[in-house]
């Protein structure tokens, strides 16, 4: 049976996900709560798989969480700390637990989270891993021997839209799409301009692609992440917008911003939904929601 | 040509390293570490005079031509005595050079260096790794340029999300190998070639320890 996000993907509706980060020790507090806000308010919540390569509760744990409070998950996987014994393997569990939809990515470097000098994995690849997963669903593992026992899977990949140069990225989002994620879920992006350039491109693809927003907090935020996040670029209109807020008001105007972007993503028709990145303000997603008339 | 490409360890390593060892004998090499100045004749030198400031003595040195050469023991014959006065030996060679000393002369040896990856001097005084040995060549589909060895994730499918402008997520002056490949294969009209899925690589193509015989001919 299709998992409920994929139903809503095909519905035609338009899709909105946000995130749930999983906590660093296992007081869950504070995604139950999150998790209790915002599963009825999205078609689906991702679980991040040790974001920025920080060693976190596992995105396992967590999105099972999610599903037992009610929730629909997705499950984020990264190639970086698992080799595919592992990774068939939390698939199998995923499976086992009605965890039934994955977002697979190759994962940052660990050089850049908490733990520098572990050992990187990177047996297999993003698009290797979606691969893998159709593979499951044959009934088969990886190395051809059968399952007792399948799994089905809403399987999906990222994009970064802004990327320069971009015809690599194209090309591997193609690959991804030749693999069989169903589903795309982009890195942020704040110039929808060229946003509806690459979705001009992307349309011809049979995968359902949700913009990536990411909520401003502060104007030296998104300067950070321009210096610092690839394939994030902030122009300096919004950062000039988040720097003329009121004092104490920087996160109302990016609330407003994400607001009125995804107003227009959703008007002009640009794509099937958005993935709201609400980093460390996730109860604000709500607001992001309501701003932008969802 | 390809070199064994070397760092040097912090003295306070090497001083815990030595510990307990009155008298030193220092082997430096004439072929890869002279070129990257890491255990060439001056480095010998300053290590000699560093080890004497902590209150070692040094029983003698030497740079070999080819320290990881087996003739390298017969460079070493002439040092006999100051080699059997010395509690340790400090190899200021790469790894090969180390443990092909190490095979043959019953002491304890003390790296200097940490070898840090086989590579080519790509400029004056730059060294970049080209091949890992990985076993599975697939560079006649990346136009020649190692995605295995040049991306740091070793991505065969083409760029992970980390690249900005060509350049890597580790370190902005790092290529990204992925756009390196892409340009390449562009120029040559062949990006076909990058738009071929590539099956998970087999980690164990020759499977660590590398061993290899020439097979006897039928």
């Amino acid at each position: 049976m299709p998992s409920a996000f994929k139903k809503a993907l095909d519905s035609g509706k338009f899709v909105v996900t946000c995130e749930a980060a999983p906590s660093k020790g296992t007081n869950l507090e504070n995604m139950k709560h999150h998790i209790a806000l915002l599963k009825d308010k999205v078609d689906a919540m991702n679980v991040t798989d040790h974001q920025s390569s920080v060693m976190r509760y596992p995105s396992l744990g967590g999105a099972l969480l999610v599903k037992e409070m009610g929730g629909e998950p997705i499950l984020q996987m990264t190639c970086r700390d698992r080799n595919r014994l592992a990774l068939q393997a939390d698939l199998l569990f995923a499976a086992s637990r009605g965890i039934n939809n994955v977002l697979c990515l190759t994962g940052d470097s660990v050089m850049l989270g908490d733990h520098k000098d572990a050992k990187a994995v990177f047996d297999l690849d993003s698009s290797q891993l979606v691969a893998a997963i159709r593979r499951l669903e044959s009934g088969k593992d990886m190395a051809g021997n059968e399952l007792d026992g399948g799994v089905r899977f809403c399987a999906g990949a990222i994009v970064t839209p802004e990327a320069n140069p971009i015809e690599p990225q194209l090309i591997k989002f193609e690959k991804k799409i030749e693999a069989g994620a169903e589903f795309i879920q982009t890195q942020a992006v704040y110039d929808l301009d060229n946003f509806k350039k690459f979705m001009e491109y992307a349309r011809q693809f049979p995968v359902k692609v949700l913009a990536g927003v990411i909520l401003l907090t502060s104007a030296p935020m998104a300067r950070f992440m321009n210096k610092n996040v690839a394939g994030v670029t902030v122009p300096q209109d919004l950062i000039d917008e988040m720097a003329s807020a009121p004092k104490g008001g920087a996160l109302n105007k990016g609330i407003e911003i994400a607001g009125r972007m995804i107003r227009r993503i959703k008007e002009e028709n640009m794509c099937d939904g958005v993935h709201i990145m609400a980093i460390g303000k996730e109860e604000k997603v709500i607001d992001i929601m309501a701003a932008a008339g969802l | 040509m390809i070199r064994s490409i070397t760092q040097q360890k912090s003295i306070e390593e090497i001083e815990r390293l030595t510990d307990g060892m009155g008298r030193i004998f220092i082997i430096g090499c004439g072929t890869c570490v002279t070129l990257t100045r890491t255990g060439g004749a001056p480095e010998v030198a300053a290590m000699q005079q560093q080890l004497t400031e902590k209150g070692k003595v040094v029983t003698g040195t030497t740079v070999v031509p080819v320290a990881c050469d087996n003739l390298t023991m017969d460079m070493l014959k002439e040092f006999q005595n100051p080699l059997k006065q010395a509690d340790g030996l400090l190899i200021m060679t790469c790894a090969f050079g180390v443990q092909t000393i190490a095979r043959q002369i019953s002491k304890m040896v003390i790296p200097a260096l940490d070898t840090l990856f086989v590579g080519k001097e790509t400029g004056a005084g730059e060294f970049n790794e080209v091949c890992l040995q990985c076993g599975t060549c697939i560079i006649g589909e990346t136009g020649g340029i190692c995605p295995v060895t040049t991306c740091h994730k070793g991505l065969v499918n083409g760029p992970c999300g980390g690249t900005n402008n060509g350049k890597c997520e580790i370190d902005s002056n790092k290529d990204c190998a992925w756009t390196l490949i892409y340009n390449r294969l562009k120029d040559l009209g062949r990006l076909d070639a990058m738009r071929k899925y590539q099956k998970p690589r087999n980690h164990l193509g020759e499977p660590t320890p590398g061993k290899f015989k020439i097979p006897a001919s039928a």
